[in-house]
């Protein structure tokens, strides 16, 4: 046991009620690299962030941090941990500084060492500015920006980041991501919590792709992307109505089966390379199909997804985000199709 | 001074809490609550002229007619009647104020922040509730200035017994609301939650009038209520006029045990939350 690893999560299952939130996850960082826990909304990954952070007892399994159990050794674990995103608030009437000084006293750290941190870390998240003004006057860039500093206050050992980037817009995100990318160099270990793809494949060293409360795929984002067999023929019909044409045209080609990905997008497994696209081009010609794109690409994440879920990963399962989705048997369907 | 109160290194890297640490975390969530109502200037003007408008209303709308009772001719004015006893309704509502907060907190995660802290779960509680109690003692003493203008006559050594044990009841009510708060699925069912129970025990008691008047089955719930005892003993306390010690004992009694029953009630639904 030369490197113990940071996180150790073991069959970890919590329901609530009849949903099963965490259906026996199993997950592990080593130190120094970033986790990316991919999934749709509800798809338990707020659960497990809570479990981690010993904001919910899990109902069995077992997570340690460091070596500390979450839930027999809370208060240790409480001490190695910084949390952000959608789990952890700001304060919306204090001011920025405010905040950080707050948290820091909060963490026992010794006054001058709680003054010097906050200006630190406002400077650094370029909040030195707004340091004076109370977060209610702030953009939801700023806020994120603002938590991110106060779950760093105590130089946690792990940080778990929940959807950090969630409703902001792509300019924040992109801020976001650089600050990620800048504590990542500096050594931090990280759980990254998403439902965007491309967050995932941009940041995560190791991506663990959830749904319903399993883990069901994991590895690089290289070997997700290779796991689904290749290149994909995508083409982007000119109106949605002949999308449902165009995925039986696609489907029509070769052995694989299409899917639509967006309202406008469908996509296949390009089996024979370019010469898919060619037959792609000639069976739409043929259907007189209008496509404003046809190209031939890398498979995404989000080709990842849909090839072991059966669904687009930001589409909505259920009405209600914290359920957990249906579409097991659309997956079946696939499966049995693809044989 | 410095030494009693910090934490040992040891502590800290374990995330142990120490008295030491758990006083000073109330305190800095005593602060922060306190902020708040700082920074919210409109909510507390109105929060204290709505006490003020109370007296002034009660005073001069129903003092006249009151006057003809017995019960309150004793007490020379209705001022002398109502004044103690009107704050213990005052820190009664602001007690909600608790509930309200402490859902408003849980609704937007930074309940979820302070309890990934290594902090005292006790902290949020008694900064909370410590805080009311500040605000409550401001307010009581905006309405006793008030009182004074308009004619209110207190013994003064008596006033300040009166200020003490309606604040230290309300602070006990304080604990109540935590609960309701830490229950409630958001801030508007905290606060409806919380009129509903501190309505009833407001009005059908001694607070504004002897519960002498009242039908049977009131009179044996005002004579029983809390807010009567605490505004018997203020009231005895603040003008000299009628028994003290029953009412104080029953007074204290009543916020000891509140206390012993909600203070481990509202930390342990704080510890159990998820």
């Amino acid at each position: 046991m030369a490197d113990a690893p940071a996180v150790v999560v073991e069959n970890l299952e919590k329901a609530f009620g009849e949903t099963k939130a965490l259906d026996g996850i199993d997950l592990q960082i080593s130190e120094g690299t970033i986790l990316g826990l991919l999934g749709p909304n509800g798809a338990g990954k707020t659960t497990a962030v809570r479990v981690l952070a010993t904001l919910l007892h899990p109902d069995s399994g077992h997570a340690e941090i460091f070596g500390y159990d979450v839930v027999r050794q809370p208060a240790e674990v409480r001490t190695l941990i910084g949390l952000a995103g959608q789990n952890a608030a700001v304060d919306e009437l204090l001011t920025g500084r405010q905040n950080l000084r707050m948290v820091g006293r909060l963490y026992h750290m010794p006054a001058s060492e709680v003054r010097s941190r906050s200006e630190e870390l406002l400077e650094r998240f370029e909040l030195t500015d707004a340091a004076k003004r109370a977060v209610r006057t702030y953009s939801g860039g700023m806020r994120r920006r603002l938590d991110l500093a106060a779950s760093l206050l105590n130089r946690p050992r792990i940080l778990y980041l929940d959807e950090p980037t969630t409703g902001l817009d792509p300019r924040s995100r992109a801020d976001v991501w650089q600050m990620i990318r800048a504590l990542v160099h500096e050594g931090t270990t990280l759980l990254l919590t998403t439902q965007y793809l491309e967050e995932a494949d941009r940041l995560a060293d190791q991506i663990s792709v959830i749904d319903n409360g399993k883990v069901i795929a994991e590895g690089t984002a290289d070997e997700l992307k290779s796991s689904t067999g290749g290149q994909v023929v995508e083409v982007r019909v000119t109106r949605a109505a002949d999308l449902d044409r165009a995925v039986a045209v696609l489907s029509s080609i070769g052995d694989a089966e299409a899917a639509r990905t967006d309202d406008q997008v469908a996509t296949v497994a390009a089996e024979r390379g370019v010469a898919s696209v060619a037959d792609a081009a000639e069976a739409l010609r043929r259907e007189q199909l209008d496509v404003t794109d046809l190209a031939l690409r890398r498979p995404t994440l989000d080709d990842v997804f849909l090839d072991i879920t059966g669904r687009v990963a930001d589409e909505t399962p259920s009405s209600n985000g914290d359920r957990p989705s249906g579409g097991r048997g659309r997956r079946g369907e696939r499966r049995k199709a693809r044989q | 001074m410095t030494t009693a109160t910090a934490p040992t290194a040891d502590a800290v890297r374990t995330g142990q809490i120490t008295l030491g640490t758990a006083l000073s975390d109330a305190a800095t969530i005593t602060r922060r609550y306190l902020t708040h109502i700082l920074r919210q200037p409109r909510l507390l003007i109105f929060s204290t002229i709505q006490p003020v408008m109370f007296v002034l209303l009660f005073v001069y709308v129903f003092g006249g007619a009151l006057l003809n009772s017995p019960a309150i001719q004793q007490y020379g004015s209705y001022k002398d009647f109502l004044l103690p006893g009107i704050f213990v309704q005052t820190v009664a509502f602001g007690a909600t104020q608790t509930a309200i907060a402490l859902a408003e907190d849980l609704n937007k995660g930074v309940i979820d922040r302070f309890r990934s802290l290594p902090m005292a779960r006790s902290a949020v509680l008694v900064g909370r509730t410590v805080a009311d109690l500040v605000r409550g003692f401001a307010v009581v003493v905006i309405m006793t200035v008030v009182g004074l203008i308009i004619g209110f006559r207190p013994q003064a050594l008596g006033l300040l017994g009166a200020i003490a044990i309606v604040v230290a009841f309300g602070f006990a009510m304080s604990w109540i609301y935590a609960v309701v708060g830490l229950s409630a699925p958001n801030s508007e069912t905290a606060q409806a939650a919380s009129f509903v129970v501190t309505f009833p025990l407001v009005f059908a008691s001694a607070v504004f009038i002897p519960p002498t008047t009242m039908p049977d089955w009131l009179r044996v719930f005002a004579e029983h209520n809390p807010i009567t005892h605490v505004a018997e003993a203020s009231r005895a306390l603040a003008t000299g006029i009628g028994d003290v010690t029953g009412p104080l004992l029953w007074s204290l009694a009543w916020i000891a045990g509140l206390l012993l029953v909600f203070v481990p009630l509202a930390v342990n639904r704080y510890r159990k939350m998820s």
